[in-house]
């Protein structure tokens, strides 16, 4: 090929993807105006925000979001640090569970999560851990990924070993040289957790959780503009959690973790 | 000549590679402080292992379980015979029908738009913008998907009212239905496109330009090329992709829930429903449909992995 046609193959697909990429959000854009007869408003906005629900909702799927990141780094952090440090022989099956969730979709995840929760001696099908405990599983390989990707782009053992040598715990280890150079994979992680988590459905829905997914999705059985509205601002939402994320982790190895979703 | 190659994504070091595989380092000649090794290092694993085998192996091996007990609790085959029930095995048919269709669908045009972004002819800025983009879309999924595309393409959706008004095309009137076959594949291609260019861009990169130049000096035409050289070497890859996109796919429930309600019955709804509201009116049958389920994801995952062994001859990662 030669190089005129190349660049002209090359813009003819680009051209074609954004305009797949780009054409729901500018008709939802579009629909979401059209609230108020005859002109253009932001009225369907206003109603979203003025319902009671939605702040209730979103708030409740922000907190679950929270506890999954907490959760999840307390375990998988320091996991992935041990891994590394002193047992590499783990971490082709730390990949299997990595891999494992894609092979349990939400779907099942949330079926075997109320067999195995809701007698006794473990009925916690009602508590809102099993939710998180679920979200910490969806997250998994998202974090990991992550966190391996960091650790790897540091010299771990050098660090650490320096770190001792020189008369630092454990605990001053992980704290002071470890974690501040993982900063950018932990914020990368964190957000796209943040992302993932506040618009999931699945496990919401299904274990009947008053979740701002399950919301969404009500409001599009019963109003017509208001659901573009909500796609507009879900997008915002996705759009700006990622887009810290490349901020962040510009200029680092490793940045590339958000492989997929929640479908 | 083509401009310089890229030294994106192919000189990329990894310092602490080593370190993580265990190879001896420098420093470690003099270890100071050694925690436990070898069997009891395997002891700081033990919360992690918890967690997940209670949160992920115990309910997934209870659905296993389940699969194989009448409503009673008593071991059956009885189950297993259920899922080639007309309906049950419709709705693994459809359900397998939009799986393949779109990761083919977006297969197809996120190579090519993959190809794209790696010939080189475009502005770098843009490149990454597409990857970071990708990023975003792929996770643009589920509900807000979903109203996305009723926005677009249902009945009155813009380029629904744009083809009637400019074109006089009436798209339903042609037998199109958003809530259908054809409107379910083309929302999920949203997000397989997207996942497509992230999943292959990697291995583009890995094909050296010098292959190229190597055939166009040796005489090869550019299909000489493609057949004998791109092709073999991005087969691995491409089935591996494509095999994930179909997994994705066809555990997807939140944009079909949220699109159709529950018109089409793909297999994830009908397992859904079933927990919802018990409409099979037997629970051991929710049990054989998610283990059917799980035994096609476990084939899609060990393809996966194989392939992406294979590939990674050529594409180091």
């Amino acid at each position: 090929m030669k190089n005129a046609s190349r660049r002209a193959f090359s813009w003819l697909w680009l051209v074609i993807g954004l305009v797949y990429f780009f054409l729901p959000l500018l008709a939802s854009f579009l629909f979401s105006l059209r609230g108020k007869k005859g002109v253009l408003s932001f009225v369907a906005y206003q109603h979203v925000f003025a319902d009671p629900q939605f702040l209730k909702t979103f708030t409740f799927s922000l907190e679950m979001a929270i506890f999954t990141v907490i959760v999840g780094l307390a375990l998988i952090v320091p996991t992935a640090i041990w891994v590394h440090l002193r047992v590499p022989k783990a971490k082709p099956i730390i990949e299997v569970f990595a891999l494992l969730p894609f092979v349990i979709p939400p779907v099942i995840l949330a079926f075997g999560l109320i067999r195995s929760y809701s007698r006794p001696p473990f009925a916690i099908v009602s508590s809102p851990a099993l939710l998180v405990a679920g979200y910490v599983i969806i997250a998994f390989p998202y974090i990991y990924r992550s966190v391996d990707a960091g650790l790897r782009s540091m010299d771990l053992r050098a660090l650490t070993e320096a770190a001792q040598s020189l008369g630092s715990g454990w605990g001053s280890t992980l704290f002071k040289v470890i974690l501040p150079n993982l900063r950018t994979a932990l914020l990368s992680a964190a957000f796209l957790t943040l992302a993932i988590v506040i618009g999931e459905l699945t496990l919401a829905v299904l274990l009947a959780w008053p979740a701002f997914g399950p919301y969404m999705a009500l409001v599009g059985r019963n109003l017509a503009y208001e659901p573009a509205a909500l796609a507009i601002l879900s997008f915002a939402l996705t759009w700006g959690s990622i887009g810290i994320i490349q901020a962040i982790s510009r200029g680092t190895p490793g940045g590339r973790s958000s492989l997929g979703g929640t479908h | 000549m083509s401009s310089l190659p890229s030294k994106e994504g192919r000189e990329r070091v990894r310092p602490g590679r080593e370190a993580a595989a265990g190879v001896a380092h420098p420093l470690s000649a003099h270890r100071v402080k050694h925690g436990p090794r070898g069997i009891g290092a395997w002891i700081g694993l033990v919360p992690f292992f918890l967690f997940v085998t209670a949160f992920m192996l115990v309910p997934a091996s209870s659905i296993l379980v389940g699969s194989f007990q009448d409503p009673s609790g008593a071991f059956t085959f009885v189950n297993f015979l259920h899922l080639f029930r007309p309906n049950i095995l419709d709705s693994y048919l459809i359900t397998i029908k939009v799986s393949a269709t779109t990761a083919l669908l977006g297969g197809v045009l996120g190579f090519l738009i993959a190809y794209a972004i790696t010939l080189g002819g475009l502005p770098k800025p843009l490149r990454s913008f597409m990857s970071t983009f990708s990023g975003v879309a792929s996770n643009f999924a589920g509900v807000p998907l979903a109203f996305a595309f009723i926005a677009t393409l249902g009945r009155v959706g813009l380029v629904t009212v744009l083809l009637k008004t400019l074109f006089g095309i009436d798209l339903y009137d042609t037998g199109f239905n958003l809530y259908s076959f054809w409107g379910l594949s083309l929302t999920y291609t949203y997000f397989q496109i997207p996942l497509m260019v992230l999943i292959i861009v990697p291995a583009l990169d890995g094909m050296k330009k010098e292959w190229r130049e190597a055939s166009e000096n040796l005489g090869a035409s550019a299909l000489q090329y493609w057949l004998r050289v791109g092709i073999p070497v991005l087969l691995p890859s491409l089935l591996a992709a494509f095999i994930l996109l179909f997994g994705n796919a066809f555990g997807a429930y939140a944009t079909a829930y949220s699109l159709t309600g529950g018109l089409i019955n793909l297999v994830p709804i009908l397992i859904g429903a079933q927990i919802r509201g018990n409409v099979l009116h037997d629970p051991s049958l929710g049990y054989a449909l998610a283990f059917g389920m799980v035994i096609i994801m476990t084939v899609s995952i060990v393809a996966y992995s194989w392939l992406q062994k294979i590939s990674s001859r050529w594409v180091k990662q």
